[in-house]
């Protein structure tokens, strides 16, 4: 058994565990810190840095920083909720989101976060860039234009004896997620599935298969991100 | 070929670990790493193709692209263009016949551009074919083309002296210079190795890290951090199995005196890393070197079989029974965050260069998971010196906070380019004194991740107190357009240089760039140096100084020289899109297909 530990988030006092990351042990006491490149399971990256909280006065991301007794977390503040908002904002101009033509709009996490920050127009110029949609894998569609480079898919979609499916390519402003052709030649139904559930956005797409459920119907239409939590 | 594929992965076992190893032995057989063996490579040490690739298309150095029988690499660090770079670029492009980011059509000459290769005080200088050219002119680069045309090989075509010390030896054979224009007390006190050691040995790791911390010996890679602490920490680690990792990466812009030191003093580093191994008890050290000083391998692998022989590595070493370790040399291939300390270890572990999330730090987890020291070349030569003549004698030099000396890489607008030993607490006036430096406009203090000063901060002294550094300088004059040629070169470097990890740091300085161009083409307005202040705030989230740093240039020229972009803004507008009419006609006109008008 863990020892129990005390530690402050915005004022307010909260226990858990020793050692569990922030995130969660927030979670725990009812309290939301968006993530976006976090995912329940995998070892934590730190690549949105949208989780970052100040941790007894300086920044740190809450996905993979464990937490110890006598921490003092500022999470809502007016400073940290603009700069979480300019990451959603750099996100969408960096890449080309066109929501309403998409299969996971309203199942998408970024999507859900704009609505969650009040995001009308970002602040910074969008850079609509030139990028591929390749559909030439048998099982999934990998659309660059919808990547937020999370790694998500490259920690959770591995085969049988560890290897990736999906990696990462170039550096700086030319990173790229790519699939791997001749694993994902093989691929699963299954696998094709985790692949799209596992991406926050619409970047992993299912191939022959969509709008099984009606715009409307699905997950963040009906209850905005981190309610679950905060209204637990 | 010479040697099998197969056979270079044999050498490293096959090891995933050792990729770096692999890739640069495959790309120094071809020339560069086909597509068509990325596979073979790939399930021979066992991962997926994308997952090799993840690798190769990491380091700048790494091609998967023929890259012409000679391959000019062409610096183009602020200091290169200063000394005049683009006459030089364009004397290349005009005699090759091809444009830079390009092979010629008959496959002979690459042309390529480069980040900082650690040469500010000679510049402009090229890497080709693996050795350094310094000191070009058009004229020189006019005889180097005619020599290739005439299949020279590549050292031929020097036409001048080896540099200086070391560098004209057996092993180097470069025309690199030293330029080592002051010798201070610490680093160039008369050194015989071993003698170091043998102290160390003498005392037992406790002790001999107390010793180090009275020395108040901090990190002379820039961050300053506390050598004995850090060593401390190590030793408090669970695992017992340890490493010491030495950084020469030396990537930061206008830094160049780790060069200096394994070019002259080799064993005095590789003496520190044993004693930090016999502080906590590690086996195995690695020193990653930058690709861009690979001229000095032979030299280096030399200097440690002879300490080998010294019997100051191996086994027992310095006589002491079961004090075992040995050092490894681990080259890069181009990526300046690769200096970031949990960077390197991800390289050295054949991975991209990527900082880890902290913590946990190296001393926990580092190198293959295990406690791993991690320091830099000078940070390493000065504990050789700290154990020979002991703490106290460090605590006489320097400052009460900053103790000891500071080797400075000193370039740009002065008389006497080069490498500097002086105590902490010079004033920056007293070194551009000592350089001859007059008409001073500016002066960069730590390269471009530090901060841009004006001649009103010149009384400012260097230490920890004040301006802790690095330890590069670089010195701008009054005929130089800082925004133009200084800021908007930094801010590429550091847009080129991004793992590309971190949502802000992959994107944000784009669009700084973007907005100081803006400011640069005369569409700016005041609005958009307040952004600049305002949206650089958001990088100091990012996972590691690179990113923390990417705005310095911008955010410490708009604190010290605000006048420079009030001038270039329009003062009778707010808001100005920046869109120009003119280019984008053209470019409409060019997409349809038709010759524009205007
Ligand atoms: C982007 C980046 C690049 C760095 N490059 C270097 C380098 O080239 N050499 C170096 O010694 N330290 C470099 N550092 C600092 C290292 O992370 C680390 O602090 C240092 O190697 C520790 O050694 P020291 O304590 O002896 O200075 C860099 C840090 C960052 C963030
Ligand atoms: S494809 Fe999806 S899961 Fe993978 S990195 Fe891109 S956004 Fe993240
Ligand atoms: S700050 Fe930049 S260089 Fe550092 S980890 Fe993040 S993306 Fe990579
Ligand atoms: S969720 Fe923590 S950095 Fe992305």
């Amino acid at each position: 058994m863990s020892e129990k530990i005390n530690f402050i988030i915005d004022g307010k006092e909260c226990q858990s565990e020793e050692g569990k990351y922030l995130v969660d042990a927030a979670k725990e006491n009812g309290i939301y810190i968006p993530t976006l490149c976090n995912y329940e399971g995998l070892k934590p990256k730190g690549s949105c840095r949208i989780c970052t909280v100040k941790i007894n006065g300086r920044f740190a991301t809450a996905c993979t920083s464990p937490v110890h007794d006598g921490m003092n977390i500022e999470n809502e503040t007016e400073e940290l909720k603009d700069m979480r908002k300019q990451i959603i904002e750099l996100l969408f101009v960096s890449g080309n989101h066109f929501c309403p033509a998409c299969e996971k709009s309203g199942n998408c996490e970024l999507q859900a976060l704009a609505y969650r920050f009040k995001m009308m127009a970002p602040r910074f110029p969008f850079a609509f860039p030139n990028k591929e949609i390749d559909a030439s894998h048998p099982k999934i569609i990998k659309d660059q234009n919808r990547c937020i480079l999370c790694k998500r898919c490259i920690r959770g979609i591995k085969d049988e004896e560890g290897k990736s499916y999906f990696a990462y390519q170039n550096r700086g402003k030319d990173s790229l997620v790519v699939v791997d052709r001749k694993l994902a030649a093989e691929m699963t139904a299954e696998k094709a599935q985790q692949a799209m559930d596992i991406c926050p956005v619409g970047s992993i797409i299912v191939r022959e298969k969509g709008w099984d459920t009606p715009i409307g119907d699905r997950k963040y239409d009906k209850a905005p991100i981190g309610s679950d939590i905060e209204n637990n | 070929m010479k040697t099998s594929i197969s056979n270079i992965i044999d050498r490293y076992g096959n090891d995933p670990v050792r990729l770096m190893d692999i890739l640069l032995d495959i790309q120094d057989e071809i020339g560069y790493i086909p597509e068509e063996i990325n596979q073979k490579i790939a399930d021979q040490v066992g991962i997926s193709k994308a997952e090799l690739v993840e690798t190769v298309s990491f380091y700048h150095f790494f091609s998967d692209k023929p890259l012409g029988k000679y391959t000019v690499y062409l610096n183009n660090s602020v200091t290169a263009e200063m000394m005049g770079r683009e006459k030089v670029k364009q004397t290349f492009e005009e005699e090759a016949g091809v444009t830079f980011g390009n092979v010629s059509s008959d496959g002979l000459i690459g042309l390529f551009d480069t980040s900082c290769i650690g040469m500010c005080d000679q510049e402009p200088a090229a890497i080709i074919n693996g050795v350094v050219f310094n000191n070009l002119t058009p004229f020189r680069v006019k005889e180097i083309v005619n020599s290739m045309r005439e299949g020279e090989a590549i050292t031929e075509m020097f036409k001048q002296n080896y540099g200086d010390g070391n560098n004209s030896s057996e092993l180097v054979k470069a025309v690199v210079s030293n330029n080592l224009r002051r010798k201070g007390p610490v680093i160039w006190d008369p050194y015989t190795p071993g003698e170091g050691l043998q102290k160390a040995v003498s005392m037992d790791p406790s002790q001999l890290i107390e010793e180090i911390k009275n020395s108040n010996l901090r990190g002379r890679g820039g961050a300053g951090f506390p050598t004995g602490l850090k060593w401390e920490f190590c030793t408090k680690a669970k695992e017992t199995e340890r490493y010491i990792f030495c950084n020469a990466d030396e990537g930061e812009p206008g830094t160049f005196k780790d060069r200096v030191i394994l070019t002259e003093l080799p064993k005095m580093v590789f003496e520190g890393m044993a004693i930090a191994a016999y502080a906590v008890g590690a086996k195995q050290g690695v020193l990653y070197v930058r690709y861009e000083y690979k001229y000095l391998k032979k030299h280096l692998e030399n200097a440690l079989e002879e300490l080998r022989k010294e019997r100051l590595l191996g086994k027992n070493i310095a006589g002491k029974k079961g004090f075992d370790f040995d050092i490894r040399i681990q080259y890069g291939a181009g990526a300046y965050v690769c200096g970031e300390e949990s960077a390197l270890i991800e390289s050295a572990e054949g991975k991209r260069g990527e900082p880890r999330d902290r913590p946990p730090f190296p001393v926990d987890k580092g190198y293959l998971g295990k406690p791993t020291i991690v320091n830099n070349v000078e940070t390493l030569a000065k504990v050789t010196k700290i154990l020979k003549n002991g703490s106290e004698w460090f605590n006489t030099l320097g400052t009460k906070e900053s103790t000891g000396t500071k080797l400075m890489s000193i370039s740009g607008d002065c008389r006497y380019p080069g490498v500097y030993e002086i105590e902490w607490g010079h004033s920056i006036y007293d070194i551009l004194e000592m350089v001859g430096a007059e008409d001073v406009q500016a002066v960069q203090v730590g390269g471009p991740s530090g901060t841009l000063i004006g001649p009103n901060q010149l009384p400012r002294s260097l230490g920890y107190e004040d301006l802790g550094t690095g330890g590069a300088l670089i010195i701008f004059s009054e005929s130089r357009d800082l925004l133009k040629e200084v800021v908007m070169n930094y801010t590429e470097f550091f847009i080129e240089e991004s793992c590309g990890s971190c949502s802000t740091c992959r994107n944000m300085p784009v669009l700084l760039r973007d907005k100081l161009q803006k400011i640069l083409d005369g569409h700016g307005v005041v609005q958009d140096i307040d952004d600049l202040l305002e949206w650089s705030k958001t990088l100091k989230i990012s996972r590691c100084g690179l990113g923390h740093t990417a705005a310095n240039p911008i955010v410490t020229s708009i604190l010290n020289f605000r006048h420079l972009y009030e001038k270039r803004v329009l003062r009778d507008r707010e808001f100005e899109t920046g869109f120009n009419l003119a280019d984008s006609v053209r470019e409409s006109c060019e997409a349809a297909g038709r010759t524009a008008n205007i």
